[in-house]
């Protein structure tokens, strides 16, 4: 992760500065479908179609009325935007047809980026292990998946959690939708060096299109 | 009817021994049927679901997708790419618009995947399994090969978010699809349509990391079936049937129920009425056990 430089003698990060503190305009240049925030009409059907609604602290409009706001810490370090379960339910009843699931994605992602996303965010680190898991051989594993998940918390919770839901493992296991010998190798594509070189030219390419810490 | 041919896209879900293995080996027997073949994409990879925005950004997840089209393109030129899995779909579908419509992203997407020796110039669409069998054959030429009925059961169908969301299937609405509960019926069954938790979200990867929240989902939709008489839910999506059938038990622990409601693919209930056995359906991959399914499939 990439360390926030500073301006220096105000103290306020680069980016931020660079955009003269208009935070819209930072969401613009440098979140997914951003250019699409100052759309919105603050109905708030969104908050009203969302699986998770009551558990927003900051509900989809009411972010995209913090950036217009500058809020920027403020949504940022919110923990709001990983509630998102991508049911796009709020897409399909935007009346102005905001990308919503897009962009709560995107804002979560360069939170992240500039590492401001809340740490130990249950949603975030499951995000980040799916990523290394699926790009690790370019298939997902699982079995390396679930486990890493319920031990992230360390072995006594880990063995709390998977004493509760062993029953469904040995049945998943029974079902033949389980394999336990995937902790040792699992499915991949052949050309995993192929796929290694291509993704981190596409980081790659990803940092110099958007440079947020310079 | 003539062979209908597509490029494959499984995703890792369908792969054997994974959540979704029982949804492959159900497709294979319903493509038999049908007279479908599915060639897998060669070498395919992940698309990146719809969980992996912390850890990977755009171009990246953008580019994944691109070089399951390349393969598909390369070795299968001019079939549609078909995917089974909703978030496959999704996540390819999405990424090929972006690529399609951004000529900056897919120049940039090319001069990553040229570290895989690949280059995008277009592919044929990305589909859903349902789209195939609704448009390209339709309800009556489902019907046909029908060799038992399933008059006797009662299905809730559950589509959940992403065959629905934000694509869909063309000409069914976001609120109340019935392409589910038609291919019910186009198979005997009884569809229950006043079901009310049909497009309800189980909380997706969600389940994982806020499982009360999502648990509070899944017992929203397991509970409407039982009002609705149902003997069982039926669904078009992995991470859906995977995340309904499981917490059941967890609900149950935490919560005092007695949820007991088994979960089938459409692929399932279509492979029985074509007259597959237990095994070939995929029946016995479940961890509530579709009984009353597996009785009719069981029958010479």
């Amino acid at each position: 992760m990439q360390a926030l430089r500073t301006t220096g003698h105000q103290g306020i990060p680069a980016v931020a500065a660079r955009y003269r503190n208009n935070f819209l305009k930072e969401v613009e240049a440098h979140v997914e479908d951003g250019e699409w925030v100052k759309m919105c009409m603050q109905c708030g059907v969104c908050a009203g179609s969302c699986p998770f609604g009551p558990h927003w602290e900051h509900p989809p409009q009411e972010i995209f009325m913090m950036i217009r706001a500058g809020k920027r810490d403020e949504v940022l370090k919110s923990d709001a935007m990983w509630m998102c379960t991508s049911c796009y339910n709020c897409v399909v009843r935007c009346p102005r047809k905001l990308p919503i699931t897009q962009i709560m994605h995107g804002i979560a992602s360069y939170a992240q980026e500039l590492g401001l996303a809340p740490k130990n965010q249950p949603t975030r680190d499951f995000s980040i292990q799916f990523w290394n898991n699926c790009t690790k051989t370019g298939r997902v594993n699982e079995m390396k998946l679930t486990v890493g998940l319920y031990f992230k918390d360390g072995l006594v919770s880990g063995i709390k959690q998977v004493m509760n839901m062993l029953p469904v493992a040995i049945g998943l296991i029974k079902a033949g939708r389980l394999n336990p010998f995937e902790l040792i190798s699992g499915h991949s594509p052949k050309d995993q060096k192929g796929i290694a070189a291509m993704l981190k030219k596409a980081r790659a390419i990803e940092a110099q299109r958007a440079p947020a810490t310079h | 009817m003539a062979k209908k041919e597509y490029a494959f896209y499984p995703g890792c879900s369908s792969q054997s021994k994974a959540s979704a293995a029982n949804l492959q080996t159900s497709v294979a027997a319903m493509c038999k049927t049908l007279d479908i073949k599915l060639t897998n994409i060669p070498d395919w990879n992940c698309c990146g679901a719809s969980i992996a925005y912390a850890g990977g950004g755009e171009l990246e997840r953008a580019v994944m997708n691109a070089r399951n089209f390349t393969l598909a393109a390369k070795h299968l030129p001019g079939q549609d790419i078909v995917a089974t899995c909703a978030a496959c779909w999704l996540n390819s579908r999405e990424s090929k618009d972006k690529l399609d419509g951004n000529p900056q992203m897919l120049a940039q997407a090319n001069e990553a995947l040229k570290e895989a020796g690949l280059n995008y110039q277009g592919s044929a669409p990305v589909r859903h399994m349902v789209e195939v069998l609704i448009e390209d054959f339709g309800y009556d030429a489902l019907k046909k090969p029908v060799v038992k009925s399933l008059a006797e059961i009662k299905f809730a169908g559950y589509v959940g978010c992403q065959t629905n969301r934000p694509f869909g299937i063309a000409g069914e609405s976001f609120e109340n699809p019935m392409y589910l509960d038609q291919l019910v019926e186009s198979m005997g069954g009884e569809a229950l349509t006043a079901y009310d938790q049909k497009v309800t979200c189980c909380g997706g990867a969600l389940a994982f990391s806020e499982p009360d929240k999502s648990q509070k989902q899944i017992r929203d939709i397991v509970e409407a079936a039982y009002d609705q008489g149902a003997d069982m839910l039926v669904t078009p999506c992995p991470l859906c049937q995977a995340n309904v059938e499981v917490y059941q038990s967890e609900i149950n622990r935490k919560q005092g129920t007695k949820f007991k409601m088994p979960i089938v693919y459409y692929s399932q209930l279509m492979a029985v009425a074509y007259g597959s056995s237990v095994k070939a359906a995929g029946l016995d991959g479940h961890i509530i056990a579709p009984t009353k399914l597996q009785q009719i499939a069981a029958k010479k």
